[in-house]
């Protein structure tokens, strides 16, 4: 395997890509008692439109597929995977997010068996018709309980009032209606042309040997037939960079309304440097207005207009970014106002070297935070891999940014067009 | 493997344990003040550690504050409440890069141990109170957070469960405080109460990182100090009430999913022999996904996503929650209380028991693997006045056996079920 040396934070990780197309990642951390595995397919809620592997149509599969194809992954003709895993002593799950489904184990026994048992449980399916029926009961309650969830709600109302026509705002795991639609076709149909290695990647961090697991990963694979395979094709929409609706408002049983104010960051392919430099910049600025003492958030707290539900995040995928500013508040049009004024006056915005230092020391000491957990290094590792980036050479690229990258980020960075608002009011 | 070595000393008054470890790339100190629960005072400490976060004297305002902690790489300075037993626990913690992987940083850890004191210490204050803007504006912010329980229906239906529950135990207390004691609290009140805090509460300071023990303790030892002797604050136990049937409550409100709670009494607390069965005994029953409670209420029946157990190690308390269709509630309650049955009976294989050990002994070894669940299994042993480590806990979950397991069942019983449910759904009660 290719070894990688990282010696500013004292990690290694070894490195290939095998014969069949799976990319593998292993980063031994002996000091740990755990190790954490994760099997991840480039393939999320975003992929509705695509050409199967060996179709020449293209087609487009209900809302919901991705995330209902990971539910059933887990269920085998004779048995349950989750007890598998916990009769080796691991605790497994999966998540499906908008541009990538992944299983996962942590365990500190068995590492072996468990990553075996990762690796063929993911490559082995099995959907029935009767296994199909069975779990839309389970998902729609799923569902359900998002729907009594403000947040959750006043989340996705904004994504639905940025986007016009791109998937991210599709709810993950679809309507109650739209799985009811899903068939067992479906899910092979998905299956086969997401999961092929090749579309794949499995990470392992934590306690093993590296030499014996290369081994057993290399073994596992070759034993294993799959079809030749080119990238899928997949389609998404034209998206405009203005967003489709300016406001947008839910009502729902709450104490106190909600509001979200959304930025539509991106809706570009990005790879590489500009994706890390886009990504860095937007949530390096984004934290220095808004987080506890920022001059945003000291403005709406003196005004009364946010409480400690207050957040903000920013997302930045291949395709689709966004940033979120949110929270409780007992006068939402204000709220909405305030935040929007505060934003256009950033066009004319200029940072000075002192504030450039502090939010790059700030950017440095939460990712070194982060790196505490092997399930962070792993998720972002990959994330940052599939558009070309490498999370351990992100510390050097913060600290290379220079005062005019900021100014030159930030007084291009607000266009009233590109901002929507969610509001959520009790009924 | 566990990788922590506790070393644990008194000094001025407080206990320090530290604790170096090499799994992390941060330092954090950790400062926990311990109290019995009491209405009296457990909104005053609510809205103490939002009051303590605003500013101190030398940074005299959160923005001020903030841009501190932020040039120092990112700190994060956090500080929330918690119940355990019948005791209340304020944390104060701070945590910061280890200097060791920023190239020509070597001031952090000074910088960070003297701006933690500085909060604890010196909070912004004139003439022995707290400035009535700051307290005024954490009030509102205390109150909203009060309201907005009942927008999360899995914690509200947690905490209607306690009420009806422990209603007469100090455990119901809600350890976000009262919105109808916030009047009476004024800003020279509270800092006379935070004056006593500092007097009368047990301290326990943890330091975890790769850091070396003896100038850490120097360190510290300058930091934190108070005139009196470490308190060991003792509590009178309650009786509680005991009832033949179980109370059952049903409330409902405008939602799409009921949340069907149960809470069990199992007398059995942390220090106690069966606590190690207890550990087994919630981990076949409703700990895991290859448990009793997700196989038959998720698995089997399609009733819920999701469907566990867990349980309290100070008070002795088992919960059960579950999310299911409102008219599913008989059919789920009744397949809960059958999986209880069938725990009672003993109809668990030993390979199931052998299996659910290995889960829980990787959980516990997976909480030190984090710097955060370390400290809080680690302080374990403080609330409860014990000395169990977290090897002498694995060694006596590998120890427990079937019949350990079934006498733990048998010792549960069920005080209150609680369920919240849609406005027009019909149960028969």
């Amino acid at each position: 395997m290719n070894k990688l040396t990282y010696d500013h934070i004292e990690e290694v990780i070894y490195k290939e890509k095998l014969p069949n197309g799976l990319t593998v990642f292993l980063l031994p951390k002996p000091e740990m008692a755990k190790t954490y595995g994760i099997f991840s397919t480039n393939y999320g809620s975003i992929d509705q439109t695509f050409v199967p592997i060996n179709g020449r149509e293209r087609i487009t599969v209900p809302e919901g597929v991705a995330h209902f194809l990971e539910h059933k992954m887990f269920e085998k003709a004779d048995r349950d995977v989750f007890a598998d895993f916990g009769k080796q002593g691991a605790s497994a799950n999966a998540y499906t997010s908008f541009t990538k489904t992944a299983y996962l184990f942590a365990a500190t026994n068995h590492i072996e068996k468990n990553v075996k048992t990762l690796l063929d449980f993911v490559q082995d399916p099995y959907f029935s018709e009767e296994s199909v029926e069975k779990e839309k009961g389970i998902i729609a309650q799923e569902i359900e309980m998002y729907n009594d969830q403000p947040d959750w709600q006043t989340f996705m109302g904004t994504l639905k009032a940025m986007f016009h026509q791109h998937p991210v705002k599709i709810d993950i795991a679809g309507t109650v209606d739209s799985i009811h639609t899903i068939t067992k076709d479906d899910l092979y149909t998905c299956y086969n042309t997401f999961y092929h290695p090749e579309n794949m990647t499995l990470f392992i961090a934590g306690n093993f040997n590296v030499q014996q697991m290369a081994d057993l990963i290399k073994h596992n694979q070759a034993s294993k037939d799959f079809a030749s395979m080119e990238d899928v094709k997949r389609t998404y929409p034209d998206e405009p960079t203005s967003v489709a609706e300016r406001e947008r408002k839910l009502t729902m049983p709450v104490s106190i309304p909600k509001c979200t104010v959304g930025i539509k960051e991106s809706s570009a392919e990005l790879t590489g440097d500009v994706f890390l430099k886009k990504d860095l910049l937007q949530s390096m600025v984004v934290d220095f207005y808004f987080s506890k003492g920022g001059p945003f958030y000291r403005q709406l707290y003196d005004q009364q207009l946010i409480d400690a539900s207050f957040y903000f995040e920013t997302n930045l995928e291949k395709n689709v970014g966004f940033t979120f500013i949110g929270g409780n508040t007992s006068d939402p049009d204000r709220f909405a106002d305030q935040v929007r004024e505060l934003l256009q006056s950033t066009n004319q915005a200029e940072f000075n070297a002192e504030e450039v230092d502090r939010m790059k020391k700030k950017k440095i000491g939460l990712l070194l935070r982060a790196m505490n957990s092997l399930e962070f290094i792993a998720n972002k590792y990959i994330h940052y891999d599939t558009v070309g980036v490498d999370l351990f050479t992100i510390i050097p690229v913060i600290q290379s940014l220079t005062v005019e990258d900021f100014n030159t980020f930030v007084q291009n960075w607000i266009d009233d067009k590109r901002i929507a608002v969610c509001k959520i009011m009790n009924e | 493997m566990i990788g922590t070595n506790e070393n644990i000393m008194e000094a001025n008054g407080f206990y320090l344990h530290t604790v170096p470890t090499k799994k992390f790339k941060t330092i954090s100190i950790t400062a926990k003040f311990k109290a019995p629960l009491s209405r009296e005072t457990i909104t005053q400490r609510a809205l103490l550690q939002q009051v303590l976060q605003q500013g101190t004297q030398s940074f005299p305002d959160r923005s001020a504050l903030q841009m501190k902690l932020d040039s120092l790489y990112g700190a994060v300075l956090t500080m929330d409440s918690s119940k355990k037993g019948d005791y209340h626990m304020m944390t104060v913690r701070l945590e910061t890069a280890n200097q060791k992987f920023i190239s020509d940083e070597s001031a952090i850890m000074d910088e960070t141990i003297e701006l933690l004191k500085e909060v604890v210490y010196n909070p912004l204050s004139e003439n022995n109170a707290f400035i009535p803007s700051v307290v005024a504006r954490e009030k509102d912010t205390l109150k909203q957070k009060i309201n907005a329980v009942t927008d999360d229906k899995m914690r509200f239906a947690n905490m209607r469960l306690l009420d009806e529950m422990c209603s007469d135990e100090r455990y119901r207390l809600h350890v976000q405080g009262y919105e109808e004691d916030l009047e009476a609290i004024t800003p020279e009140s509270l800092y006379a109460y935070y004056r006593s805090m500092l007097r009368e509460d047990q301290l326990d300071v943890y330091v975890s990182g790769d850091v070396d023990v003896n100038a850490m303790e120097t360190k510290i030892k300058s930091a934190f100090m108070r005139d009196e002797e470490q308190n060991s604050v003792a509590v009178i136990t309650e009786s509680m009430k005991k009832q033949d049937h179980p109370q059952v409550i049903i409330e409902k409100q405008n939602i799409q999913q009921a949340k069907l709670h149960f809470g069990y009494r199992t007398n059995i607390a942390f220090g106690d022999d069966d606590y190690f069965a207890l550990h087994v005994f919630n981990g076949l029953f409703g700990g895991f996904p290859s448990s009793k409670l997700f196989i038959n209420v998720r698995e089997k029946n399609s009733l819920a996503y999701y469907a566990a157990s867990r349980f309290e190690s100070h008070k002795g308390l088992l919960f059960v929650f579950s999310g299911i269709a409102p008219k599913d509630y008989q059919q789920a309650r009744d397949i809960i209380e059958q999986q209880m049955d069938v725990m009672k009976n003993g109809d668990f294989t030993e390979e199931e028991m052998a299996n659910t050990k290995e889960l829980i002994i990787n959980q516990l070894l997976e909480t030190m693997d984090n710097s955060k669940g370390m400290i809080e299994l680690l302080y374990q042993q403080v609330v409860a006045d014990t000395e169990r480590s977290p090897e002498t806990l694995i060694e006596g979950i590998q120890n427990v056996s079937k019949d350990d397991v079934i006498q733990v069942a048998n010792k549960l019983y069920l005080d209150t079920i609680y369920l919240l449910t849609n406005e027009g759904t019909d149960t028969d009660e």
